[in-house]
């Protein structure tokens, strides 16, 4: 019996302290091409919908912030938009700025972190760590403006819960500086920087009749030449105010989706400048009565990973009767199973990361080569290292065969 | 191809430089102001209304028997399930629960983990 003939299994368990999300992809290989890609959701199921019909509307506000850690502000501040359109009542000019502000700030800090995953994954470690050093800065804005680093609780039904003062405001705007011209010289690197082109330039394409026809969302549809953006195209909270331009790049490849997040974060960065110098003057809550009379109401927000949908209906009680999520990961499973398709093994991490997913980390590969039925079982870390290990030894040629094209 | 990186710069710039990690648990770095920590009752200006066991999202709060106050209720603060979203400061309509600047409260024993006055 020869070795190939074998069918290996190595089963890395879901509990694998290194694995960050569950997620469970096939793979269908020849050599080192990928055919096909199934992929299996479901693993962090938490039941998060149906625990919401059990909790008050004011408990639902800091559950649904649990949804995501990363884009809590987004997910808290579109549902308490669901809600106030609900119970219809509206939020104080001030509050929505607010608001708006807050979002801006966490869709720098999302863009930044997943600019360093990104470099993490193609084994560029210390542009990963000097990312994330940078990133304190606008952690440390978001701590300070609402009392915490990640979950920010600051969106409440009908405004926000903290007041921005004038010194504050200072403060904000000197961190802002900072990571303008942090950002400025991450944008250079990766235009610059080999490391970065070897690896992104050309892989993982999408055109754009895919992403359209596969509904890719935010970023993800950007890199990809299609011009969505739902706080330009349906405006909610100020973003019918705030001037900002929509970032599109159209050569479909993970390049461009860095490049979409860094332009990205020089507009946020104005947009909070603009912001926090035009914040108007008064309330920033209002009063809301805890009964909420029949309803339903469907509602959405550009998150950083692109567009977040709630539905919540409402009985006439306390306690909404149902409340639906669909998160912009999901949006975007299948885009990324089409980008995987022809490329190599090699190049899984850095695809799979380029979609930014939020519960959609791979945790176990299953690998199928169609010529040996030979089956194994890889982790996200091992396939991190593999993919590295591969492209020190076969870099040369496959990047001087991409730069060919 | 393109021409050599953009990195080498900084990093000659970085070499002088200490390392940015805070060697935490020997330099404490003060939490900000308003920072959403553990939480301090006043039981003189408590008046037992429940509000804030009503609104908790987690559960932390449960209300007990208590002589002192007007409505003969008190909140009993279980902070080993605390979210420190802050809402009960919030809906407290007599300003008797803050959250403070305290942040380790890591502990052996769960039944510790309780605020009871």
């Amino acid at each position: 019996m020869s070795v190939e003939k074998r069918i290996f299994k190595i089963p890395v368990g879901p509990q694998h302290p290194a694995l960050k999300e569950f997620e469970h992809f096939v793979f269908t290989v020849d050599g080192e091409r990928v055919i096909d890609v199934g992929f299996r959701i479901g693993y962090t199921h938490r039941g998060i919908e149906k625990l919401a019909e059990s909790k008050t509307y004011i408990q639902n506000l800091y559950l649904c912030e649990r949804i995501c850690g990363i884009c809590s502000a987004a997910h808290q501040g579109c549902y308490a938009q669901t809600v106030e359109e609900l119970a219809d009542i509206t939020a104080p000019p001030r509050g929505t700025y607010i608001r708006t502000l807050i979002w801006e700030l966490e869709r720098i800090h999302s863009h930044l972190l997943w600019l360093g995953v990104a470099a993490h994954e193609i084994g560029f470690d210390t542009l990963f760590m000097l990312v994330w050093r940078d990133r304190e800065v606008v952690m440390d804005l978001l701590e300070m403006i609402s009392g915490n680093r990640v979950n920010y609780a600051m969106s409440t039904i009908g405004g926000v819960r903290r007041d921005i003062s004038d010194e504050l405001k200072h403060k904000i705007l000197k961190g802002l500086d900072i990571l303008e011209e942090r950002t400025k010289y991450y944008k250079e690197v990766c235009m610059k920087e080999q490391t970065i082109l070897a690896r992104a330039a050309n892989v993982g394409i999408l055109t754009r009749e895919q992403a359209l026809k596969l509904n890719a969302v935010g970023p993800t549809a950007r890199a990809s030449g299609v011009d969505v953006d739902l706080r330009r195209d349906d405006p909610y909270g100020a973003y019918d105010e705030v001037p900002f331009n929509v970032i599109v790049y159209d050569t479909c490849d993970v390049l461009a989706r860095v490049l979409v997040r860094v332009d990205e974060t020089f507009e946020c960065i104005n947009m909070c400048r603009w912001l926090l110098e035009n914040l108007p003057e008064g309330d920033i809550r209002t009063k809301f009565a805890r009964k909420i009379a029949e309803n339903e109401v469907v509602g959405r927000v550009e998150a950083p990973r692109g567009e977040l949908f709630y539905y919540i209906k409402s009985n006439g009680t306390d306690k909404p009767e149902r409340l639906k999520v669909r998160t912009p990961t999901l949006a975007n499973i299948l885009p990324v199973c089409e980008m995987l398709k022809g490329g190599y093994i090699a190049d899984i991490p850095i695809v799979l990361a380029g979609i930014d997913p939020c519960f959609a980390c791979m945790d176990r590969a299953l690998f199928i080569d169609e010529n040996s039925e030979k089956k194994w079982v890889w982790s996200r870390e091992q396939l991190r290292i593999y993919s590295i290990k591969w492209y020190k030894e076969h870099g040369n040629e496959v990047v001087r065969e991409r730069w060919k094209q | 191809m393109p021409l050599p990186g953009a990195m080498e710069k900084e990093l000659i710039k970085l070499i002088a430089k200490k390392p940015a990690t805070e060697m935490y648990p020997f330099i404490k770095v003060e939490p900000p102001e308003g920072y959403r920590g553990k939480i301090s009752f006043d039981i003189e200006k408590c008046i037992g209304c429940g509000l804030c066991a009503k609104d908790c999202p987690a559960g932390a709060i449960e209300m007990v028997e208590d002589e002192r106050t007007k409505l003969k209720k008190r909140p009993k603060f279980i902070y080993s399930r605390c979210l420190f979203c802050a809402q009960c400061e919030e809906s407290c309509p007599r300003k008797a629960i803050k959250l403070t600047k305290e942040f380790e409260l890591a502990d052996y024993n769960k039944e510790a983990m309780v605020i009871d006055v």
